[in-house]
């Protein structure tokens, strides 16, 4: 994705790269739809516990297992991921105004947010695993972690994405008439925020 | 009918507008929060009980807020051509739909496979 | 500009068409990746057809053992895979990648590597696809793999596992394709070429992407549940784990429907060329057209459970999808009245092309009445699972999108080629598959409404299916000839000199303003557009037709350079999911390797040096 000394004329003088991105972004619009209504059709499926909000007793053991969900930690990430959107905006702003400091600056605290977003979810899948819920154990399990893995799969490829345009800030080479590569990168990034806030309520706060 | 790309010739937010939208956000799920402590927390009340039926619509509205602004601000949508909502909006509307129909379905199927 | 003859030497030797095994290989450009598509879908097409002609000599008598059932079950499974996504699909994409930048007036796609990474994709996938069958284990579930058929439990071989992956290795080439040419068509029409004036075909096309971006991710995600299913120990489909398998149907099918007007809407394109310039009219009703194309994409997300009519959704679904589906086909006949009136009173011409595709609209029709037929969930009771379906969907698909790409190959040959196919020959073909495609499948309404089920492997004699099953195989053959007599069409063809004017049927547009073949670069300089049709309003103004163009130098125009890189990120996308479908055996490690070279190839691509952009020249100018 190199840059061009003059602009292109296109017939609707939108950035072909730009349009690009967007009608990828609308086609995985549809991705997430299908993941998010599995979830929902899959609620309530489960023959065995543990349940995302409620204690359940098995009946053959009489072990009691807790509630999964946990809320504060989620809460934290989900408020990072949200202020990394702010950020790379910021950060977007430094390079079309040929800002390299502020640049440099609010890309690393967008990567940052979800480099630990990232971190905050890999814990809580260990976390949940360590109190019993596993892919294989039941309906849930099945339906959280693939909704909310396939999620942090996306994010981790936008960290991956993101630091590669660090790197490229760091060395000077997102000019002003590059900024439109960090544009593209950061529609993906606000895309990948946004799923997640369609997921936050419906995986983590509706019983 | 000649085109040109222009250099960024709308409307642009400043840095400060981005800062307020992002508390904005952070308010709003602050309130999401709120909304699901007050009616299932620990400490949860009367109070609790009686706005239970409004909790999925009310949250709902709180995250479809905070989709919009992400989606008009951050991602620059209300300055843009609308073009780009278009491709953005149309399939989330065949996405709303199909979530829609398969809950239908998935309902009215218990139901329908229940009463035989 | 060029001035001494030492320059003229250089920047022709800088344009000239390579040729050699390595500039097909590197090539970005469209028209080559075209051809590549066309052949490779052709070859796929004719394995396909092999696959159907084994089906047909095991159905030709009653208790046979020609092949056993699980052969049978491979082999129709792969009949259906291979020629919806490795044949149909893929022709389509050769008229996609050829004629779009032409008929647009544009020099190239918006992102020609990414072009021919969709084409390497799709080549990876289908000889994937295709691989199991030297390990005995085709895909054996159906082109639609139902649940719970397809779980660990009733399929713990590797079949399913090849169609999953292969699937999704698809499924990648088709959604970076469908992006490609979206952008195109918005970005790159010439100056004046508003979207109410392009060619009917790109509008088909353009369609046809939408439809492709917003249904391919649902079946990502059903496979992708899937392979959990079957790889990672969950129960979304399997009933023992709370999991329904009807929920497979649901999101199979949300993609399916979607599908099946992924696999017409070029056709109809196709024939909306074909038509108005054999009858030397312009098409009717160009609006009409455009509008019943976008109510029959956006109502086709809201048909899909007329597949599933005998599942026992309940009698609010069932009417639901009754209605939708019977309103689906008002704007399908909206498209057939339109060509009809587009031939009336037209000066028709009847060559090669008109001939399959007034072909097309007869058996269209044949088609689309049976599926009105199925739309109505009683009358569906009794057809489903019948050959009855068999009948309509082949009619439909063979009548429908197979006449409609053969009528475009004849009549886009001469353009690609530089060679007009045989006029006999052309015609021959056309009556052996017309009489061949009916003997094929019009008794298989009968067959089917009489309980001849779909997918087993044979029937006792007393069913009284036998003799319409022998015409059913004499049919095939027959057809089988009738694509024999067009590979001898196109070897005599190639073995001819090139000299296949620019504009051999007098057509409407663009491409045919153009050498045939044309130059790397298509034209020398980009058109301007004032109408529908501008290569007749071009000859309206002359007066008589035009002269034929001379093949420029291509001085001062700048084109993609060649890349290997979209190769070897496609055999990256390939390995993860071989690496997925090995990770029982091999670990993470196929997985990572995948992923690595994947990123290798990506960012190798994405940082090639002194990679020029493609650019589109004012218009004008060069």
């Amino acid at each position: 994705m190199t840059g061009h000394a003059h602009a292109l004329e296109t017939s609707t003088g939108l950035d072909s790269r730009k349009l690009a991105i967007w009608t990828f972004i609308g086609s995985e619009c549809m991705f997430f739809a299908t993941l998010i209504s599995n979830y929902l059709v899959q609620k309530g499926k489960s023959l065995v516990g543990p349940f995302a909000h409620e204690p359940w007793t098995d009946p053959a053991t009489g072990q009691v297992m807790e509630p999964i969900i946990e809320i504060p930690l989620v809460t934290v990430g989900t408020a990072l991921l949200l202020f990394s959107s702010l950020f790379i905006v910021l950060a977007l702003y430094g390079a079309q105004k040929g800002n390299r400091k502020m640049l440099v600056g609010w890309l690393g605290a967008t990567l940052f947010c979800g480099i630990f977003f990232v971190g905050m979810q890999v814990y809580e899948f260990t976390h949940f695993a360590h109190k019993g819920l596993t892919l294989s154990r039941n309906m849930f399990g099945a339906s959280f972690y693939v909704l909310t893995g396939f999620h942090g799969t996306h994010v981790t490829i936008g960290v991956i994405w993101l630091l590669t345009m660090f790197v490229l800030a760091l060395r000077g080479k997102l000019t002003p008439a590059k900024a439109v590569n960090l544009e593209i990168a950061a529609l993906y990034w606000h895309f990948v925020d946004v799923v997640w806030i369609v997921i936050f309520p419906v995986v983590y706060l509706i019983r | 009918m000649s085109a040109h790309v222009p250099a960024e010739d709308h409307a642009h937010p400043t840095p400060g507008t981005y800062a307020k939208i992002g508390l904005v956000l952070f308010v709003l799920t602050a309130l999401e929060v709120g909304l699901y402590e007050v009616t299932f927390g620990a400490s949860a009340g009367e109070f609790g009980r009686q706005i239970q039926p409004f909790f999925i619509p009310l949250l709902l509205l709180l995250s479809a807020v905070k989709f919009a602004l992400v989606a008009m601000f951050y991602m620059h949508l209300k300055n843009d051509s609308k073009l780009f909502s278009g491709v953005f909006v149309f399939p989330l509307i065949i996405a709303a739909i199909i979530i829609v129909a398969l809950i239908l379905l998935q309902a009215y199927h218990w139901a329908f496979a229940r009463s035989g | 500009m060029a001035t001494t003859a030492l320059d003229q030497q250089r920047v022709h030797a800088a344009h000239a068409e390579k040729t050699g095994l390595w500039s097909w290989i590197t090539t970005v450009d469209h028209k080559r990746i075209g051809i590549l598509y066309g052949a490779t879908a052709f070859f796929f097409f004719l394995l396909g057809g092999l696959e159907a002609l084994i089906i047909r000599i095991q159905l030709a008598r009653p208790d046979n053992n020609f092949i056993d059932p699980d052969t049978y079950n491979q082999l129709f499974t792969m009949h259906g895979t291979t020629m919806i996504f490795l044949a149909i699909m893929p022709l389509s994409s050769m008229f996609f990648n050829y004629l779009i930048p032409l008929m647009i007036g544009a020099r190239d796609v918006a992102f020609p590597r990414l072009n021919a990474f969709s084409y390497w994709v799709f080549l990876l996938g289908g000889l994937f696809l295709n691989a199991s069958f030297l390990f005995g284990a085709a895909p054996d579930s159906g082109w639609y793999g139902y649940a719970n058929l397809t779980s660990r439990q009733f399929s713990p071989g590797p079949n399913v596992d090849f169609w999953n992956m292969g699937l999704q290795v698809l499924g990648v080439a088709s959604l970076a394709a469908a992006v490609n040419f979206f952008v195109t068509i918005i970005n790159l029409r010439a100056p004046g070429m508003t979207m109410m004036r392009m060619p009917m075909f790109v509008w088909m096309s353009f369609i046809t992407q939408v439809l492709l971006l917003l249904a391919f991710p649902v079946i990502a995600v059903a496979l992708i549940l899937l392979m959990f299913d079957r790889f990672f120990g969950t129960h979304f489909f399997v009933p023992t784990g709370g999991g329904d398998p009807l929920l497979w149907q649901h999101f199979f099918w949300i993609f399916g429907h979607p599908e099946v007007y992924i696999l017409i809407l070029p056709a109809f394109g196709i024939v909306s060329e074909v038509l108005p310039v054999f009858s030397r009219k312009p098409l009717f009703g160009y609006a009409a057209m455009v509008f019943s194309g976008v109510f029959i994409a956006f109502l086709g997300f809201g048909v899909w459970s007329h597949h599933m009519f005998t599942t026992g959704m309940g009698p609010i679904a069932d009417t639901f999808f009754s209605l939708s589906t019977m309103l689906i086909a008002i704007p399908t006949g909206v498209k057939i009245f339109n060509w009809m009136g587009t031939m009336w009173f037209g000066s028709l011409q009847f060559r090669t092309p008109m001939y399959f595709a007034v072909g097309f609209i007869a058996m269209f029709i044949i088609g689309g009445l049976s599926g009105v037929m199925h739309s109505s969930p009683p009358a569906d009771l009794q057809q489903n699972d019948t050959y009855f379906i068999v009948a309509h969907f082949h009619y439909v698909l063979f009548g429908g999108s197979i006449f409609a790409l053969t009528a475009g190959a004849y009549y886009w040959w001469p353009k690609m080629f530089g060679r007009m196919l045989d006029e006999g020959l052309g015609k021959l073909h056309f009556w052996l598959m017309l009489i061949g495609f009916n003997l094929t499948f019009f008794p298989m309404h009968m067959v089917g409404l009489n309980g001849m089920p779909r997918r087993t492997y044979t029937y006792p004699a007393e069913l009284g299916f036998a003799t319409l099953n022998q015409i059913e195989t004499a049919g095939s053959f027959i057809l089988g000839l009738a694509f024999l007599v067009f590979l001898w069409n196109v070897f005599q063809t190639s073995r001819k000199p090139r000299g296949a004017v620019a504009d051999p049927w007098n057509g409407a547009t663009l491409e045919w303003a153009i050498p045939s073949p044309p130059p790397e670069w298509n034209f020398d300089r980009l058109p301007v557009v004032e109408g529908r049709d501008p290569l007749w309003e071009e000859k309206r103004k002359h007066g008589a037709r035009l002269p034929e163009p001379v093949v420029g130098t291509g001085a001062g125009i700048h084109l993609p350079n060649p890349s290997y890189w979209p190769l070897v990120t496609a055999v990256g996308v390939t390995a993860v999911f071989i690496g997925i479908m090995m990770s029982p055996k091999w670990g993470a490690w196929g997985i990572v390797a995948g992923v690595a070279l994947l990123f290798f190839g990506l960012y190798s691509w994405l940082f090639e040096k002194g990679y020029s952009e493609f650019r589109t020249p004012s218009h004008g100018g060069h």
